[in-house]
Formats: C-alpha cells, structure tokens, sequence
C-alpha cells in the first residue's frame, strides 16, 4: 500500500535530510595527544563551523610563581610541556638572568646548548611518531618512540629524570655532565639516525599517509603572521624565522646548522620541516662535543653566590658557602627590580617568558608567552571548509601541548 | 636607543615615558591612545610591528592605575632573503596602564586576530573588559568560575564552587 500523499517519503527529491549536526570531540579523544575541546559543527562530513576550547589543563602556573622564590618557579616550568621540558627551564632562566644581568660561563652555555637540542629531538619525534599513531600506523611510532627513549636516557643522565627535567638554574645548570655522558651521546645519535632512516622509508612517502597531510590544514601567510604564529608552522609557510639565528642566544651564532623551510605550508611541509630540524639538531649536537671535550673542569655557574649558589663540596666543608647556600634557599635570591623578557626557540615556536621583579626574593609576575596557545588559535580557520578527517593530521602538526596552552 | 627614538617620532606626545631597561625597548602610552598607537607602529613602513607576539597584564595592587597592558610586538620580514641567513626580528614593548574602575580597554581584535585569544585569556585572568572584542568569553577557566584569579587580591587558596556537568 502506497503510503499518504500528506507524508512525503525520505526519497522524495527535494527533501533530503540535510540539517547540520552538532558534534562534541573531547576534551579525551582518543585520535588527540592533548586535552582540548572541539565543538563541530559538520555537514556529512564537512565542517561548518568548530569553536576550539581550551583551559582544561589550567593549574595557575603564573599564580604559583608568584609566590614563591625565583628558584621554586623552575619546576613548575617542566610541567609546561612534557616533551621538553629542558627548553622551558632555559626560557624562564634566561629571563630571569637578564633581570639580574649575568652572563653564563662558556661550558654551562655549550652544556644548556645540547640539553636544548635533545630536549627539541624529544619533542619532534613524540610530535611525528604519535601523528602517525593518530592515522592508524603503529610501526613509524615505535620508531619515533624508541628514539625518544635514547633521548631521554640521555636527560636522564644529564639530570636525573626522564621528564620533568628541572636541569637549568638561574645563573648555570643543575650539575656537571657525568663522566659516561658523551660516549653514550654518540652512541644514541647513530642509532637514531639509523630510526630516523627507517622512519622516512616507512612514512614519507607513503601514499596514505601523504593523501592524509598534502593540501590539509592550510592557511595563508597574512593570516599565520595576524595570529602570531611561529616555530615550524610558519617556517613551513615560507618564513625563515627562526630565534637561534634571528637573535642568537647560548652559543648558536658559533654553530653551523640550516633553518630549513616549506613552500606552502600544509600539513605535508611542516612534517618535512620537524624531520629536517630533527638532523639539524644532531647536526649542533656533534658540533657542541669536542667543545664539551676540550672544556672539561671549566665553571659552568656563575661565580656569584647571590646568583647560584656554591657547589656542594664547599658548602659542606666551608662555612660561608654554607651560609650562602642556607640564605639562597631561604630567602631565594634577590632580583633587582625591572621587566624582562627573554625567548627561545622551542618546537613549537617561541616561547617566550616575561618576568616582572619588585626587587624582593619573590618574583612579581611570571607570564609565559605559550607557542602552543597563539598556535591553536588560528586551528578553526585552518580547518572551517575541509573535511573532518583533517583534523586529526592538523592538531597533529599543531602539536598542541595542553600543560604549555593552558598553564 | 635608535628604534625608541623611531618611535617617538612616529607617536609624538602619546609617548608618555620610555626605557630601555637590559636592552628591551619599551614605551608607555596612554590607554585611550593605544589602539591608535598600536595601528601606527603596525602601518608605518619603516617601522613595521606586523605581529602581535604577546599580551598580557601585570596587577599593580596599591597603585594607580592599578593594571598595566603589556603588549609584545615583533617586526618579522617574512621575504627570504640571501644576505640574511633567517627571517629579521625586531621587539617593542608597549603599555598602557588600565585603572580598576572602569576596568575597561580598546580590542585590538581588528588589528591582529591573535589578540582575539590574548584579550580573552587577559579578561578571564584579570578582569580587564575589552570593547568592541567579538567573542568575550572566559578562556583557561569555566564560565561559572568567580573571581579573576591573577588579580593580588584573588587569596591562591580560595575554593570554588563544585560545578556539575552541562549539558
């Protein structure tokens, strides 16, 4: 039986179904390595509209250096990004630093210089082994993965933890290298560029795997700079911008390495720009171990005891030093009163610290300009008009770090 | 300072004090001019502040005007170039001091679209509305939260609410 003329049937041409539909990705989504909201609004599978929400990670960083010392601010500073944490230590103590106007012995410069680039290798390769766990492929990720544990085997030796590295301080670094360090350094570096070739044979030019990334996540230029984005996302739109070379700090204007950049900026480019930035860093590595060699015994700390205090072979047998360290770790040390701020480059783009002093042992204010946070915000224009399957590869390549964004 | 100098040339009285405290030049202007300042230093040709890095605001409790605004700019050369081995980088700071009543500062949204997330992370935080913002909504924290917690004032212990799930 014919059903009524009054009801239209869903075939009848014309009335498809077509309203858009609602749909809620996170805050915990299984295809996302970072704790982030997605509210989309698609067509089939086209998206209309996406309000992207951040803060769910927010633990009131900049409320919590304030009151504290100085000193006790640096470990929250690894908890910004897990990945690496080295290079947000470094950020915070060089503004720091340049409050308190103190240059930093040679060895404990050549020393942050190769905690940085490990800590950017353990970034990049966590960022390009889990985007293509994301995609579905497991095997380029146990690749990535066991790379980065040599990697942090390697901070594990500098500091004593894998993670939350708490290595750099206010005027030095934590401790002297030990003794197996660089041996063991070259070691881990051939064989991660030998996970790294294997890497490139199995993803690069895979053909789903460029299907996924070539042409997705684009925006132009104008709008990359509007939004204050940096770090490989812009360099793979074209922009050299990179603060090891724009406004060289530590010692990379003696080091030789290339900033290498895309053409047009998709999801295609910026992985290409985070490979070649993984054998740039190898590349400052190497360069930074015979300096290593030929500086051994030299300070890496400021002589200052106002700024870092003794080591601990004098503070147990003198009693100034033991005054002197008794008195920084109570009071912390005194910053004269003024405004700072001091970037590096991290794999993400820069991040910057902006510390305000009163001139007491405690700073005033702390702000960390968080790369991933001016880097997500442009993610809706980046994605409005393309297909949901683009996400995933696009926050991806973002590398949205939830601890750094949200603070 | 050559590049304060530069600027004072461009913005003339509107530059109400300058220093160039361990090399980071930085002007204050006033908070009814800075949008103005702000398109100045960002159209100029020579000059050329074309991307907003940073904003934020620091809580002078005790004096006034009780906040300041805090913008980072950069001037980024975006041209690969031969002679120069990366892109050209230059900063300004500039300020403006916000008193607590009212509580008010021009968006800058027009300007950057970076100022978008900025201006809303700087009003859930502090407090500090922004006229003319497109979406101004808290950020970091949840829309039933009380208080803006970078505030001296906000105690670091303070509780709150227990919030249940929304549908």
């Amino acid at each position: 039986m014919a059903a009524p003329a009054t009801v239209p049937t869903r075939r009848q041409k014309g009335d498809l179904h077509t309203e858009t539909q609602l749909i809620s990705m996170g805050p915990s989504h299984p295809a996302t390595h970072g704790t982030v909201k997605i509210m989309l609004e698609i067509d089939g599978e086209s998206i209309v509209e996406m309000d992207v929400q951040v803060g769910y990670l927010h633990r009131g960083f900049e409320k919590e250096c304030e009151s504290g010392t100085w000193y006790q601010a640096i470990p929250y500073t690894d908890r910004l990004n897990y990945n690496s944490a080295i290079l947000a230590n470094l950020a915070f103590c060089m503004s720091v630093e340049k409050l308190l106007d103190c240059e930093i012995p040679r060895r404990g410069q050549w020393v942050r210089t190769v905690a940085s680039e490990l800590s950017r290798m353990g970034d990049h390769l966590t960022r390009l082994g889990a985007a293509c766990l994301e995609l579905g492929a497991m095997t380029p990720f146990l690749y990535g993965i066991e790379a980065r544990e040599l990697v942090w085997d390697l901070q594990e030796m500098l500091c004593g933890a894998r993670v939350t590295s708490n290595y750099v301080r206010i005027g030095g670094v934590q401790r002297e290298i030990t003794p197996g360090f660089l041996p063991r350094l070259a070691a881990s570096l051939a064989r991660i560029e030998e996970l790294l070739t294997d890497f490139d044979k199995v993803v690069t030019s895979n053909r789903i795997f460029v299907d996924r990334f070539r042409n997705t996540g684009m925006l132009p230029l104008e709008k990359l700079i509007a939004y204050g984005v940096t770090g490989p996302l812009l360099r793979a739109a074209g922009v050299p911008l990179d603060l090891r070379k724009a406004e060289p700090y530590l010692v990379y204007d003696q080091i030789e390495f290339d900033v290498p950049i895309g053409t047009t900026g998709d999801n295609y480019d910026r992985f290409l720009v985070c490979q070649e930035e993984l054998a740039e860093s190898i590349r400052i590595i190497r360069q930074c171990v015979p300096v290593l060699e030929k500086t051994v015994g030299e300070p890496m700390n400021v002589a200052d005891p106002r700024v870092r205090w003794p080591a601990k072979e004098r503070v147990f047998g003198r009693m100034e030093e033991l005054i002197q360290q008794f008195k920084g770790v109570t009071e912390g040390i005194r910053v004269p009163a003024g405004e700072a701020y001091a970037a590096v480059e991290s794999p993400n783009g820069e991040l910057g610290f902006y510390c305000v002093s009163d001139g007491t042992g405690k700073p005033y204010k702390v702000r960390c300009r968080p790369p991933s946070f001016a880097n997500v915000a442009p993610m809706r224009d980046m994605l409005v008009g393309g297909m949901l399957a683009d996400i995933v590869p696009t926050f991806d390549m973002i590398n949205m770090i939830g601890g750094e964004c949200d603070r | 300072m050559e590049l304060i100098e530069r600027v004072k040339a461009l913005l003339g009285a509107d530059v109400l004090d300058s220093h160039a405290h361990r090399g980071d030049a930085t002007v204050l202007v006033p908070l009814e001019r800075v949008r103005e300042c702000l398109r100045l230093l960002k159209l100029d040709p020579g000059l050329a502040f074309n991307v907003l890095i940073d904003l934020t605001a620091v809580d002078y409790l005790g004096r006034e005007p009780r906040f300041e605004l805090v913008y980072h700019l950069a001037s980024l050369d975006a041209q690969p170039r031969d002679d120069a081995p990366s892109a050209i980088f230059r900063r300004l700071r500039v300020k403006a001091g916000v008193p607590e009543n009212p509580c008010e500062a021009d968006s800058i949204c027009g300007l950057w679209e970076a100022a978008n997330w900025y201006e809303r992370e700087v009003f859930d935080l502090y407090g500090i509305r922004f006229r003319e913002h497109p979406d101004l909504r808290r950020i970091l924290l949840y829309d039933e939260f009380k208080g803006h917690p970078l505030r001296k004032d906000y105690p670091k212990e303070r509780r709150q609410p227990l919030v249940g799930p929304r549908n």
